[in-house]
């Protein structure tokens, strides 16, 4: 079921500043702000590397699972927009990088 | 200090939750999206439009320690990134530390420079670095046009200094560009000069501010020219820049890309050189004076405690405006524009696309208001542009005889 037991991250590149409407999500290497309009998708993008995967990270932050499809859109435009990436794609990179 | 002390005092209301982010944005932020920090009036040109007045360095000018605490501060707010410019800010002698120190500190900077320090050297400098965007500023396709505005040379310099960048590497420059009657003309030429040099056009409105209110009525597009800009806009999309300064042209149909609303002490708002925070760029003026951020709070209670910024953040009278059916495109247009044009803030904007402010720019007894302050070298220089040139002898006249007619033919202020 994809990014559902996929461990993710917030992009090393980006940071998220939570505002009252949710969040912007900066990317300084593509200088590309997103803005996350919900404060529960902020718990939920923020919490990602805290989580197993994103189903942990859903129910650790009480998103009901009739919510998770239209969560699991969001995170899936957040990815394409590189404003979180997969977690084993950086580990997978940093040991690249050191061998 | 209040902005309009006639608009009706608002209690404040529990923020309103989900609604458009334009909304939301209306209501301000924790801090800003990106803020415009004028580093030093100092400037080498006298441009007739300048937004600031700049000229002569300021002597409060903020030192480089004050400097570095305002990144330090920004780095804490988490404003992501500046827009640097002045006066020409390269000129201070810190400008390169500064930049660095910026970079440093997660603050990415987008800087505004007439060109007149990027050597070949600073270009390979700025190629090397991360996080920095340059924006050249020029005002017409050709020196004869911009020239006439931003002074001898000025393109010369402008075209150098692009040349060093994309000759060290340097990718996507911006050129920056304020469209006037005189200029509107060459977009596409602009467009041609940009895509030559690797570097993406950016445009923006002439606004009525500095010593832009002494051209404006001279220099600001007519309205066929408005309605062609809009349509060379939407046809350009994302591909060229506009720093969402046209949302006044939303009137014409479709908005344009990015925010259509006057972002005024909500997503963005000005520091100048000696830490005065303003509430836009295009509002240098003691009615838009938000507060100091030398004083105890610094910029961050400026930003978010400041009186101005609250009544900016306040539910808006928009008098007429409202029962316009282009009312939710253009929300009433620039708010420094209607200032510097002696017009009410909530009516219309000068340039309003449906002609709603016509009648106010004839009325008699229009009043523009004083400027309240102004950095303009006091001697002009033959550098200057002047707007005027009328019976100007040619340099290349013939040389002066014993009985020229003129009692001052061959006297050259300048070599004296």
């Amino acid at each position: 079921m994809g990014m559902l037991e996929e461990p993710w991250q917030l992009s090393s590149d980006v940071a998220l500043r939570t505002e009252p409407f949710g969040a912007l999500a900066y990317n300084f290497a593509t200088r590309r702000l997103t803005f996350l309009k919900r404060p529960d998708l902020v718990t939920v993008v923020g919490g990602l590397a805290a989580g197993a995967n994103v189903r942990e990270v859903l129910v650790a932050a009480s998103i009901p699972t009739s919510q998770w499809p239209a969560y699991l859109t969001a995170l899936e435009s957040l990815a394409v927009a590189g404003t979180i990436q997969p977690r084993n794609q950086t580990e997978l990179q940093k040991e690249g990088a050191n061998s | 200090m209040t902005l309009v002390d006639e608009r009706p005092t608002v209690a404040p209301v529990a923020r309103p939750t989900g609604g458009s982010l334009l909304d939301q944005f209306e209501l301000g932020l924790n801090a800003p999206i990106c803020l415009t920090w004028e580093l030093t009036y100092a400037c080498n040109l006298a441009c007739v439009h300048c937004l600031s007045s700049s000229g002569k360095r300021d002597p409060r000018e903020l030192t480089t320690k004050q400097a570095e605490a305002v990144i330090d501060e920004l780095q804490r707010m988490q404003v992501f990134y500046v827009n640097i410019g002045g006066g020409e800010p390269t000129i201070r002698p810190d400008f390169w530390h500064l930049l660095e120190y910026a970079v440093a500190h997660q603050v990415g900077v987008k800087f505004s420079t007439n060109g007149v320090r990027i050597t070949p050297e600073r270009a390979a400098f700025l190629a090397a670095t991360e996080y920095i965007d340059v924006q050249i500023s020029l005002d017409g396709a050709t020196a004869e046009v911009n020239d006439r505005v931003r002074g001898a040379g000025s393109y010369d310099m402008a075209i150098r200094a692009l040349e060093n960048l994309s000759g060290a590497g340097f990718k996507d420059a911006k050129i920056s560009v304020v469209v006037t009657r005189k200029n509107v003309e060459q977009l596409d030429d602009f467009k041609a000069l940009a895509d030559h040099h690797g570097a993406t056009l950016r445009l923006t409105r002439l606004r009525p501010s500095g010593r832009g209110a002494d051209v404006w009525d001279e220099l600001h597009p007519t309205s066929a020219q408005q309605r062609d800009l809009y349509n060379w806009l939407m046809k350009a999309g994302e591909n060229v820049l506009t720093g969402d300064s046209f949302f006044h042209l939303a009137g014409f149909g479709e908005p344009l890309p990015g925010l259509n609303l006057c972002g005024a002490g909500r997503v963005v708002c000005l520091i100048d050189p000696i830490g005065d925070v303003y509430a836009c760029p295009f509002a240098i003026h003691d009615n838009f004076l938000a507060g100091n951020l030398l004083h105890p709070g610094g910029f961050k209670e400026v930003w978010q405690n400041s009186e101005l910024f609250a009544e900016l953040r306040s539910p808006q009278t928009s008098g007429a405006c409202t029962k316009c059916q282009h009312f939710d495109s253009c929300r009433g247009g620039c708010m420094a524009a209607k200032f510097f044009t002696g017009l009410p803030l909530d009516g219309p904007d000068p340039e309003c696309v449906q002609g709603y402010s016509e009648g106010a720019l004839k009325q008699v007894g229009r009043s523009i208001p004083a400027a309240s302050q102004d950095h303009s070298k006091p001697s002009k220089s033959k550098q200057e542009p002047v707007l005027l040139q009328l019976g100007m002898l040619s340099p290349k006249a013939p040389p002066v005889h014993g009985c020229a007619e003129s009692p001052l033919a061959g006297f050259n202020p300048a070599a004296i």
